[in-house]
């Protein structure tokens, strides 16, 4: 019997999309699926995940040593519960790729991260070589512990779904670490993995001062996300959590505007899956363009605010 | 304080990979190999430890075949004290290479591990998680920050949407992210140290590991490529086909 749980994204108020992504590649997989919400005050985020179609039981732990999402608590967690699954899921991200690891080991199972299709109950496809190879690999270990790449599977609806919630008892605070500060870059702007629409700019952009005076006004317009290429954040023009690509985020928009970017491998590898993308490059021959639906040659510090002007007509 | 440092020997960053024909991997032989760069970052990390005083010893440790020795020499020039290779055939999976790492550190009792995040090769993001786990210590993943304060360590880490401080007690595994710091160049006087240095062989049965693989890859392809589009004259046509054709505004 597919028994599966999902290990949800969550602020303890509501559910991240990320959840719902993972909901989508559970639902390949066919069988009952819980969630779990391992939090602190977090009982509107458990209210939330049985809302999701297709989630059967939510179960809550809601303790204040999980609040803070901590591996060591959370692993302890997930271990106690995990035996009573067939398959294990956590989105790839921060939060996933940190705990689940450490889940696996505990149970001597080898996850397997970052599926981007799921083939059958135990063969899944995921991504290596920074997407430069899919490999299909069969797992044989009796407990699927598995991340998933949230851009590969379309998010379910979050709501249309009525799942019972159920408390669970968490095991006591570990000791072994504990939580600090927390810095989040404040931003009006969409997350740039969950937006639709991306203008990201790489080390053409010249400065940070550029990417503030000539992409964000592009931004504003079309109410995007900002991101950049590893150059931009390794130059020092903005910060790294902007970063798209093998070593930054993985995004997949509707519509991504790449500017000033000539498209190494490390950068294609983290859009290259988008909808449509469009590429705005002084340079006919970088290899942005051969990614691109729609390329612009030219000068960006003239084409991008010709553009903003273009889109307010 | 001792630091033990893991490191992988992977295709070099600037190559591009190709899928053999018979999809039974990627090309690798007559291929540059290098030390996983997350890797290089973590014994950085090491040895500036050392500099500053906070550390004694650096042990690095690579798990795989002979060839791996080039790359702990590489590790050895730029500052570790000596090396382990654990030498097997068998193709290693992240589980089965935090078996072997906990074996060692059973044997080293190191106060420090650091590793990479991950392998640019597998990139699969476990292995860290995974020793710290055998062996029941707190882990600080993503690390951009490392800060030693007696028995235990800060360490402020890379999540989605920005940074994060924690504090773990020691003993612990700490894992790189890009920028915890910028490896230095090995010079040709540290090449020629690192050849009089330490470096220890041993086998997984030594070790009483089982590293047989639980994973069976069945097929690797290459991804679908996209199709280049096309290019427009200005932006107004650029507007036009994004608002007509490609109907995303």
């Amino acid at each position: 019997m597919t028994q599966i749980l999902v290990v949800a994204e969550h602020d303890n108020k509501t559910i991240k999309k990320a959840t719902l992504n993972t909901v989508a590649a559970a639902q390949k997989l066919g069988g009952e699926i819980h969630v779990l919400i391992a939090g602190h005050q977090a009982g509107e985020a458990a209210k939330a995940a049985a809302q999701i179609p297709g989630v059967k039981k939510v179960l809550l732990a809601d303790a204040p040593h999980l609040g803070e999402f901590l591996a060591e608590n959370v692993a302890a967690l997930l271990v106690q519960i995990a035996k009573n699954y067939s398959h294990v899921l956590a989105p790839a991200t921060s939060n996933g790729k940190n705990v689940m690891p450490r889940v696996a080991a505990l149970l001597d199972v080898q996850q397997i991260s970052d599926i981007s299709a799921v083939e059958s109950a135990d063969t899944f496809v995921r991504p290596i070589y920074a997407g430069n190879a899919l490999a299909t690999v069969k797992s044989k270990d009796s407990i699927k512990i598995i991340t998933v790449r949230t851009t590969a599977f379309d998010a379910v609806p979050a709501t249309g779904g009525n799942g019972t919630v159920e408390t669970v008892q968490a095991p006591a605070d570990s000791g072994l670490s504990s939580f600090v500060t927390r810095e989040v870059s404040k931003s009006e702007r969409p997350e740039l993995t969950a937006a639709k629409i991306i203008v990201s700019g790489g080390r053409g952009m010249g400065s940070g001062d550029n990417f503030t005076k000539v992409l964000e006004p592009l931004a504003d317009k079309l109410g995007a996300a900002m991101g950049a290429s590893r150059a931009a954040v390794d130059a020092g023009f903005v910060p790294n959590d902007w970063q798209v690509g093998q070593t930054g985020k993985i995004v997949a928009p509707d519509l991504y505007v790449a500017v000033g970017i000539s498209g190494a491998i490390q950068h294609l590898a983290g859009m290259k899956d988008s909808r449509v993308i469009v590429a705005i490059n002084k340079d006919e021959e970088a290899p942005i363009f051969q990614v691109a639906d729609f390329g612009v040659v030219g000068d960006l510090f003239q084409l991008v605010p010709s553009l903003v002007e273009e889109l307010k007509k | 304080m001792k630091v033990l440092v893991g490191i992988k020997r992977v295709v070099d960053f600037n190559v591009k990979v190709r899928v053999k024909a018979d999809g039974s991997g990627v090309e690798t032989a007559n291929v540059k190999m290098s030390m996983n760069p997350f890797d290089e970052i973590a014994v950085e990390e090491a040895v500036r430890l050392k500099e500053s005083g906070a550390a004694t010893e650096i042990v690095v440790v690579s798990c795989g075949p002979l060839a791996c020795q080039e790359t702990l020499r590489t590790a050895l020039a730029i500052g570790a004290d000596r090396a382990i290779l654990v030498e097997t055939q068998v193709e290693l999976q992240p589980l089965a290479v935090a078996k072997l790492l906990k074996a060692v550190c059973l044997k080293e009792q190191p106060t420090l591990v650091i590793l990479g995040k991950q392998a640019i090769d597998d990139d699969a993001n476990q292995t860290g998680q995974m020793l710290s786990a055998l062996m029941g210590w707190p882990q600080a993943t993503f690390a951009s920050k490392l800060k030693m304060e007696g028995e235990k360590a800060q360490v402020t880490r890379e999540v989605d949407g920005g940074l994060e401080t924690i504090s773990i007690k020691l003993p612990a595994v700490v894992t790189t992210d890009l920028r915890l710091n910028e490896p230095r160049y090995v010079t040709l006087p540290n090449i020629m140290k690192a050849k009089k240095k330490t470096l220890e062989n041993l086998k997984p049965e030594a070790l009483g590991v089982d590293v047989s693989p639980r994973l069976s890859t069945l097929k690797v392809v290459e991804p679908g490529k996209r199709k280049a589009g096309v290019k427009v004259a200005d932006v107004k046509a650029l507007v036009e086909k994004l608002r007509n054709d490609a109907k995303v505004l």
